[in-house]
C-alpha cells in the first residue's frame, strides 16, 4: 500500500514537472483551429453562391486539378440543379477542353503509334479526369506525398470549409522560434503537424476571373472552397429546402395531434 | 391484465376469420381495449416510438441494400453513388445513418426509465432480460452497419472491436481469424457483416415480439411502481395512449428531421468519407456515440482481458438487475436515497460516453481521464451490484399512494368518473 502511494506521489511530481516542457512542444506542433469565415451555404437557408461556384470550379480546374483528382465528380454535375448553373453548351465545352482515356478503336488498339494509350475528349458523361495514371505516379511527382482526392474534402476534414479554406490561406506564416520545417515541406499551422508537403496552391491573381472578380488569395480560396462544398454535398440546397416543408408539416401535424390528445383526455384526469 | 378477450366479432365476415385465425381478436385486445395505467407519462412513449425506429431503419436498410455493393473495393463508391446518384438516395441514407442515433437515444431514454421506475422488478423479470437482448442485439446490428460503408472508421472500428476477442487465451486468435474469414479485416469480413446486417434486425423485429407480449401478461408499470388495483386505474389503449404516443412520436420524429435536413453528419465521423485503408490507422479510432461508455471502460482498463470482461461485465450486470434490487418498493419516486443514486448513475454514462469520445491520454483540468473513466467505471458496477441490494435493504420509502387513480384524481376518485 505504502509502494503504492509513494509511486503514485512520483508519479504526480514527475507529471507536474513534465508537462509544461511537453504542453510547449505541443503547441509547437498542434494545429490551430480553423479560422472563423463565413459562407453564403451556411445556416438553414443558406445555398451556394453561383458565381463562387464557377469562380471556384475554374480555381479547381486551372490549381487543384494539377495534382488532386476528385473522382465522384462528373462533367453533367457541373449543369445540374443546387450546383454551379453552368449552361448544358457551357459544360459541353467545358468537357471537351479535357482529355480521358479512350477504348479501344475499331481496330482493337488501346495506343496510337507511338505506343501512348489513346485519348479522346471528355463528353458529359465522364468523369472529372485524374491527374495522375496511378498513386505511385501521384507520389513521385509530389516528393511522396500522396495528393489527397478532393471530392469529400469538406466532409472529410474535422472543421469543414473553415478547415479547407485555413490550409489553403494558412501559408506564408513565420514559424515560431525554434520549429523545424522538414525538407521538402511547407509551414501551415492549420495543418496537423504543421509540416504540409503542398507547396502554396494560390497567388495573387493566379486565375483570371471573367466576371471581373479581384482574384486575391482570400478570394480564391473563398471560392474554391465553396466549389469543393458543393462537391461533397452536391444536394444540399435540395435537403434544406425538403426539410423546411418537412418540418413545416410536422409541427402543424404535432398541432392537430395535440388538440386531438388534449381532447381525448380532457375527462381523464 | 391480459383477462378475458372482449373482442365481439360484428359482421359475419369478422366471425367467420375469428373462429379460423384470431388476429382481429389478438390486435383488439392489445392495441384497443388494453387497459393501461391512466397515469403513464411522456417517459412511456418511447416503446412506441422505439418501434416507429425499427421499422424506419429496416425499409431504409432495404431501400439501401438494393443500392449498396458489399464488396472491398466497390463499397465506399457504391455510398457515394447512393448519395449523388440515386434519386433520393441522400434522403435514404442520411435517414438510415441518423435513425441508428435516434434509434439509441430513444433506448438509453427507454432503458433509464425502466430504471427509474423499477419496471424490471417482479412480475416483469422477463421483459426487462428481453429488453437487455434487444439492446445486445442492435449494439451489434449497428456495429456491423457503421462498417458497410468501408471508409477509415469502418475499417478501424472493426480492426479494433474484433481485435477485441484475440484477448481470450489460448483460443483468442483463432476467433477473430474465424470471425474475419480471412487472416485480417476485409472483404470476407465485409461480406458477413452485410450479411448478419440484414439478418439481425428480423431479429431484433421478433424480440420485440416477445418483449410485447411479455409486456401484456402484467401489463405496463407506471410512474408510482404500484400495481393497478381496479378498472379505475386504468385506461383503454385506444383512444388515450395512441393519441399520446402519437403526438410525442411526431415531437421525436421533429428531432429526427433536424438532424436529417440540417446537421446530417453531426453523429458522424469525417474520417469516415475518406476510404478504408488498412496502411493507414487514424490518430484517434473512436467508436459511434452510443457504444462510448463502454470503450471508455474498455480503454481504463490496462490489460487487454480485463477490459473485455469488464466491458461484457458491464452488459451482462444489466441482466441480473431484477434480483439485485432488494427493495420493495419499484418506483424512485418513492425510494429518497435510490433516487440520487440513480442520477449519479446516469452521470457516470455520461461522464464514460466524454471519457471515450476523447483521445486515451487527454486530461480535464489537469486530471487524466483515463483515472476519471476507471472512477466511473467503479461507479457504474458498485451501483448495481453493491448499493441496489444494500440501498433496497436499508433505505425507508416514502408512503406509496393508495391507487392510481386517487393519485390522478384526488380522493374524489372514489366516486366514478369517467
Amino acid at each position: 500500500m505504502r509502494h503504492t502511494k509513494t509511486a503514485l506521489l512520483g508519479l504526480a511530481i514527475g507529471l507536474i514537472a513534465v508537462l509544461p516542457a511537453a504542453a510547449q512542444e505541443e503547441a509547437n506542433t498542434e494545429r490551430l483551429p480553423p479560422k472563423a469565415v463565413s459562407f453564403s451555404f451556411e445556416g438553414p437557408f443558406g445555398t451556394y453562391d453561383r458565381g463562387a461556384l464557377q469562380r471556384g470550379y475554374q480555381v479547381y480546374k486551372e490549381v487543384c486539378a494539377a495534382c488532386h483528382s476528385a473522382d465522384h465528380l462528373a462533367f453533367h454535375n457541373l449543369m445540374e440543379e443546387g450546383g454551379p448553373g453552368f449552361t448544358e453548351a457551357e459544360v459541353r465545352a467545358l468537357a471537351a477542353q479535357a482529355r480521358v482515356p479512350a477504348g479501344p478503336d475499331e481496330q482493337g488498339n488501346t495506343t496510337d503509334e507511338k505506343g501512348q494509350p489513346l485519348m479522346r475528349p471528355a463528353t458529359l458523361a465522364d468523369y472529372f479526369p485524374k491527374p495522375f495514371a496511378n498513386e505511385e505516379a501521384a507520389r513521385a511527382n509530389n516528393g511522396g506525398a500522396l495528393p489527397p482526392d478532393l471530392s469529400m474534402i469538406v466532409k472529410a476534414r474535422e472543421g469543414g470549409p473553415e478547415y479547407v479554406y485555413s490550409i489553403l490561406t494558412g501559408f506564408h506564416e513565420d514559424p515560431p522560434a525554434g520549429f523545424k520545417v522538414v525538407d521538402g515541406k511547407y509551414y501551415n499551422p492549420y495543418f496537423e503537424g504543421r509540416n504540409i508537403s503542398m507547396p502554396p496552391p494560390l497567388v495573387a491573381n493566379g486565375v483570371t476571373y471573367s466576371d471581373g472578380t479581384k482574384a486575391t488569395i482570400d478570394q480564391e480560396a473563398h471560392d474554391v472552397t465553396t466549389f469543393l462544398t458543393w462537391a461533397a454535398e452536391p444536394k444540399m440546397e435540395d435537403r434544406k429546402r425538403m426539410g423546411f416543408g418537412v418540418l413545416i408539416f410536422l409541427i402543424a401535424l404535432a398541432g392537430v395531434l395535440f388538440a386531438a390528445y388534449r381532447k381525448v383526455w380532457k375527462d381523464a384526469h | 391484465m391480459s383477462g378475458p378477450s372482449t373482442y365481439n366479432p360484428k359482421s359475419g365476415f369478422e366471425k367467420w376469420i375469428d373462429q379460423r385465425l384470431p388476429l382481429p381478436r389478438l390486435m383488439h385486445d392489445t392495441m384497443h381495449t388494453f387497459p393501461t395505467p391512466r397515469n403513464l407519462n411522456i417517459w412511456y412513449t418511447f416503446g412506441g416510438i422505439l418501434t416507429f425506429c425499427l421499422a424506419v431503419q429496416i425499409v431504409t436498410g432495404i431501400v439501401l441494400a438494393m443500392h449498396y455493393v458489399a464488396n472491398a473495393d466497390l463499397a465506399f463508391n457504391s455510398v457515394e453513388n447512393i448519395m449523388r446518384n440515386v434519386n433520393y438516395g441522400w434522403l435514404i441514407r442520411y435517414i438510415h445513418a441518423n435513425g441508428a442515433s435516434m434509434f439509441f437515444l430513444a433506448v438509453y431514454i427507454h432503458m433509464f426509465r425502466g430504471l427509474y421506475y423499477g419496471s424490471y422488478k417482479n412480475p416483469r423479470e422477463l421483459i426487462w432480460i428481453i429488453g437487455v437482448l434487444i439492446y445486445l442485439l442492435m449494439m451489434a446490428t449497428a456495429f456491423f452497419g457503421y462498417v458497410l460503408p468501408w471508409g477509415q472508421m469502418s475499417f478501424w472500428g472493426a480492426t479494433v472491436i474484433t481485435n477485441l476477442f484475440s484477448a481470450i487465451p489460448v483460443v483468442g486468435d483463432h476467433i477473430a481469424t474465424w470471425l474475419w474469414g480471412d487472416f485480417a479485416v476485409g472483404d470476407a469480413t465485409l461480406n458477413r457483416f452485410f450479411s448478419l446486417h440484414y439478418l439481425l434486425p428480423f431479429i431484433i423485429a421478433g424480440v420485440v415480439g416477445l418483449h410485447i407480449w411479455a409486456l401484456h401478461v402484467p401489463g405496463n408499470n407506471n410512474p408510482l411502481g404500484i400495481d393497478v388495483k381496479s378498472p379505475q386505474d386504468t385506461v383503454p389503449f385506444h383512444p388515450y395512449y395512441t393519441v399520446k404516443d402519437a403526438f410525442y412520436l411526431v415531437l421525436f420524429v421533429i428531432l429526427f428531421a433536424v438532424f436529417v435536413f440540417y446537421a446530417p453528419n453531426f453523429f458522424g465521423n469525417p474520417d469516415n468519407y475518406q476510404p478504408a485503408n488498412p496502411l493507414v490507422t487514424p490518430p484517434d479510432i473512436v467508436p459511434e456515440w452510443y457504444l462510448l461508455p463502454f470503450y471508455a471502460m474498455l480503454r481504463s482498463i490496462p490489460n487487454k482481458l480485463m477490459g473485455v470482461i469488464v466491458m461484457g461485465g458491464a452488459i451482462v450486470t444489466l441482466v441480473f438487475i431484477p434480483w439485485l434490487d432488494t427493495s420493495r418498493v419499484r418506483s424512485c419516486r418513492f425510494r429518497p436515497t435510490m433516487k440520487w443514486l440513480f442520477w449519479f448513475f446516469a452521470g457516470a454514462c455520461v461522464i464514460l460516453g466524454y471519457c471515450g469520445a476523447k483521445p486515451v491520454d487527454a486530461a480535464f483540468a489537469g486530471i487524466p481521464l483515463v483515472w476519471v473513466a476507471r472512477l466511473a467505471t467503479a461507479y457504474y458496477f458498485a451501483f448495481f451490484w453493491l448499493l441496489m441490494p444494500i440501498i433496497g435493504l436499508i433505505e425507508t420509502p416514502k408512503k406509496l399512494p393508495a391507487s392510481i387513480a386517487q393519485s390522478v384524481l384526488g380522493d374524489s376518485a372514489a366516486a366514478p368518473a369517467e
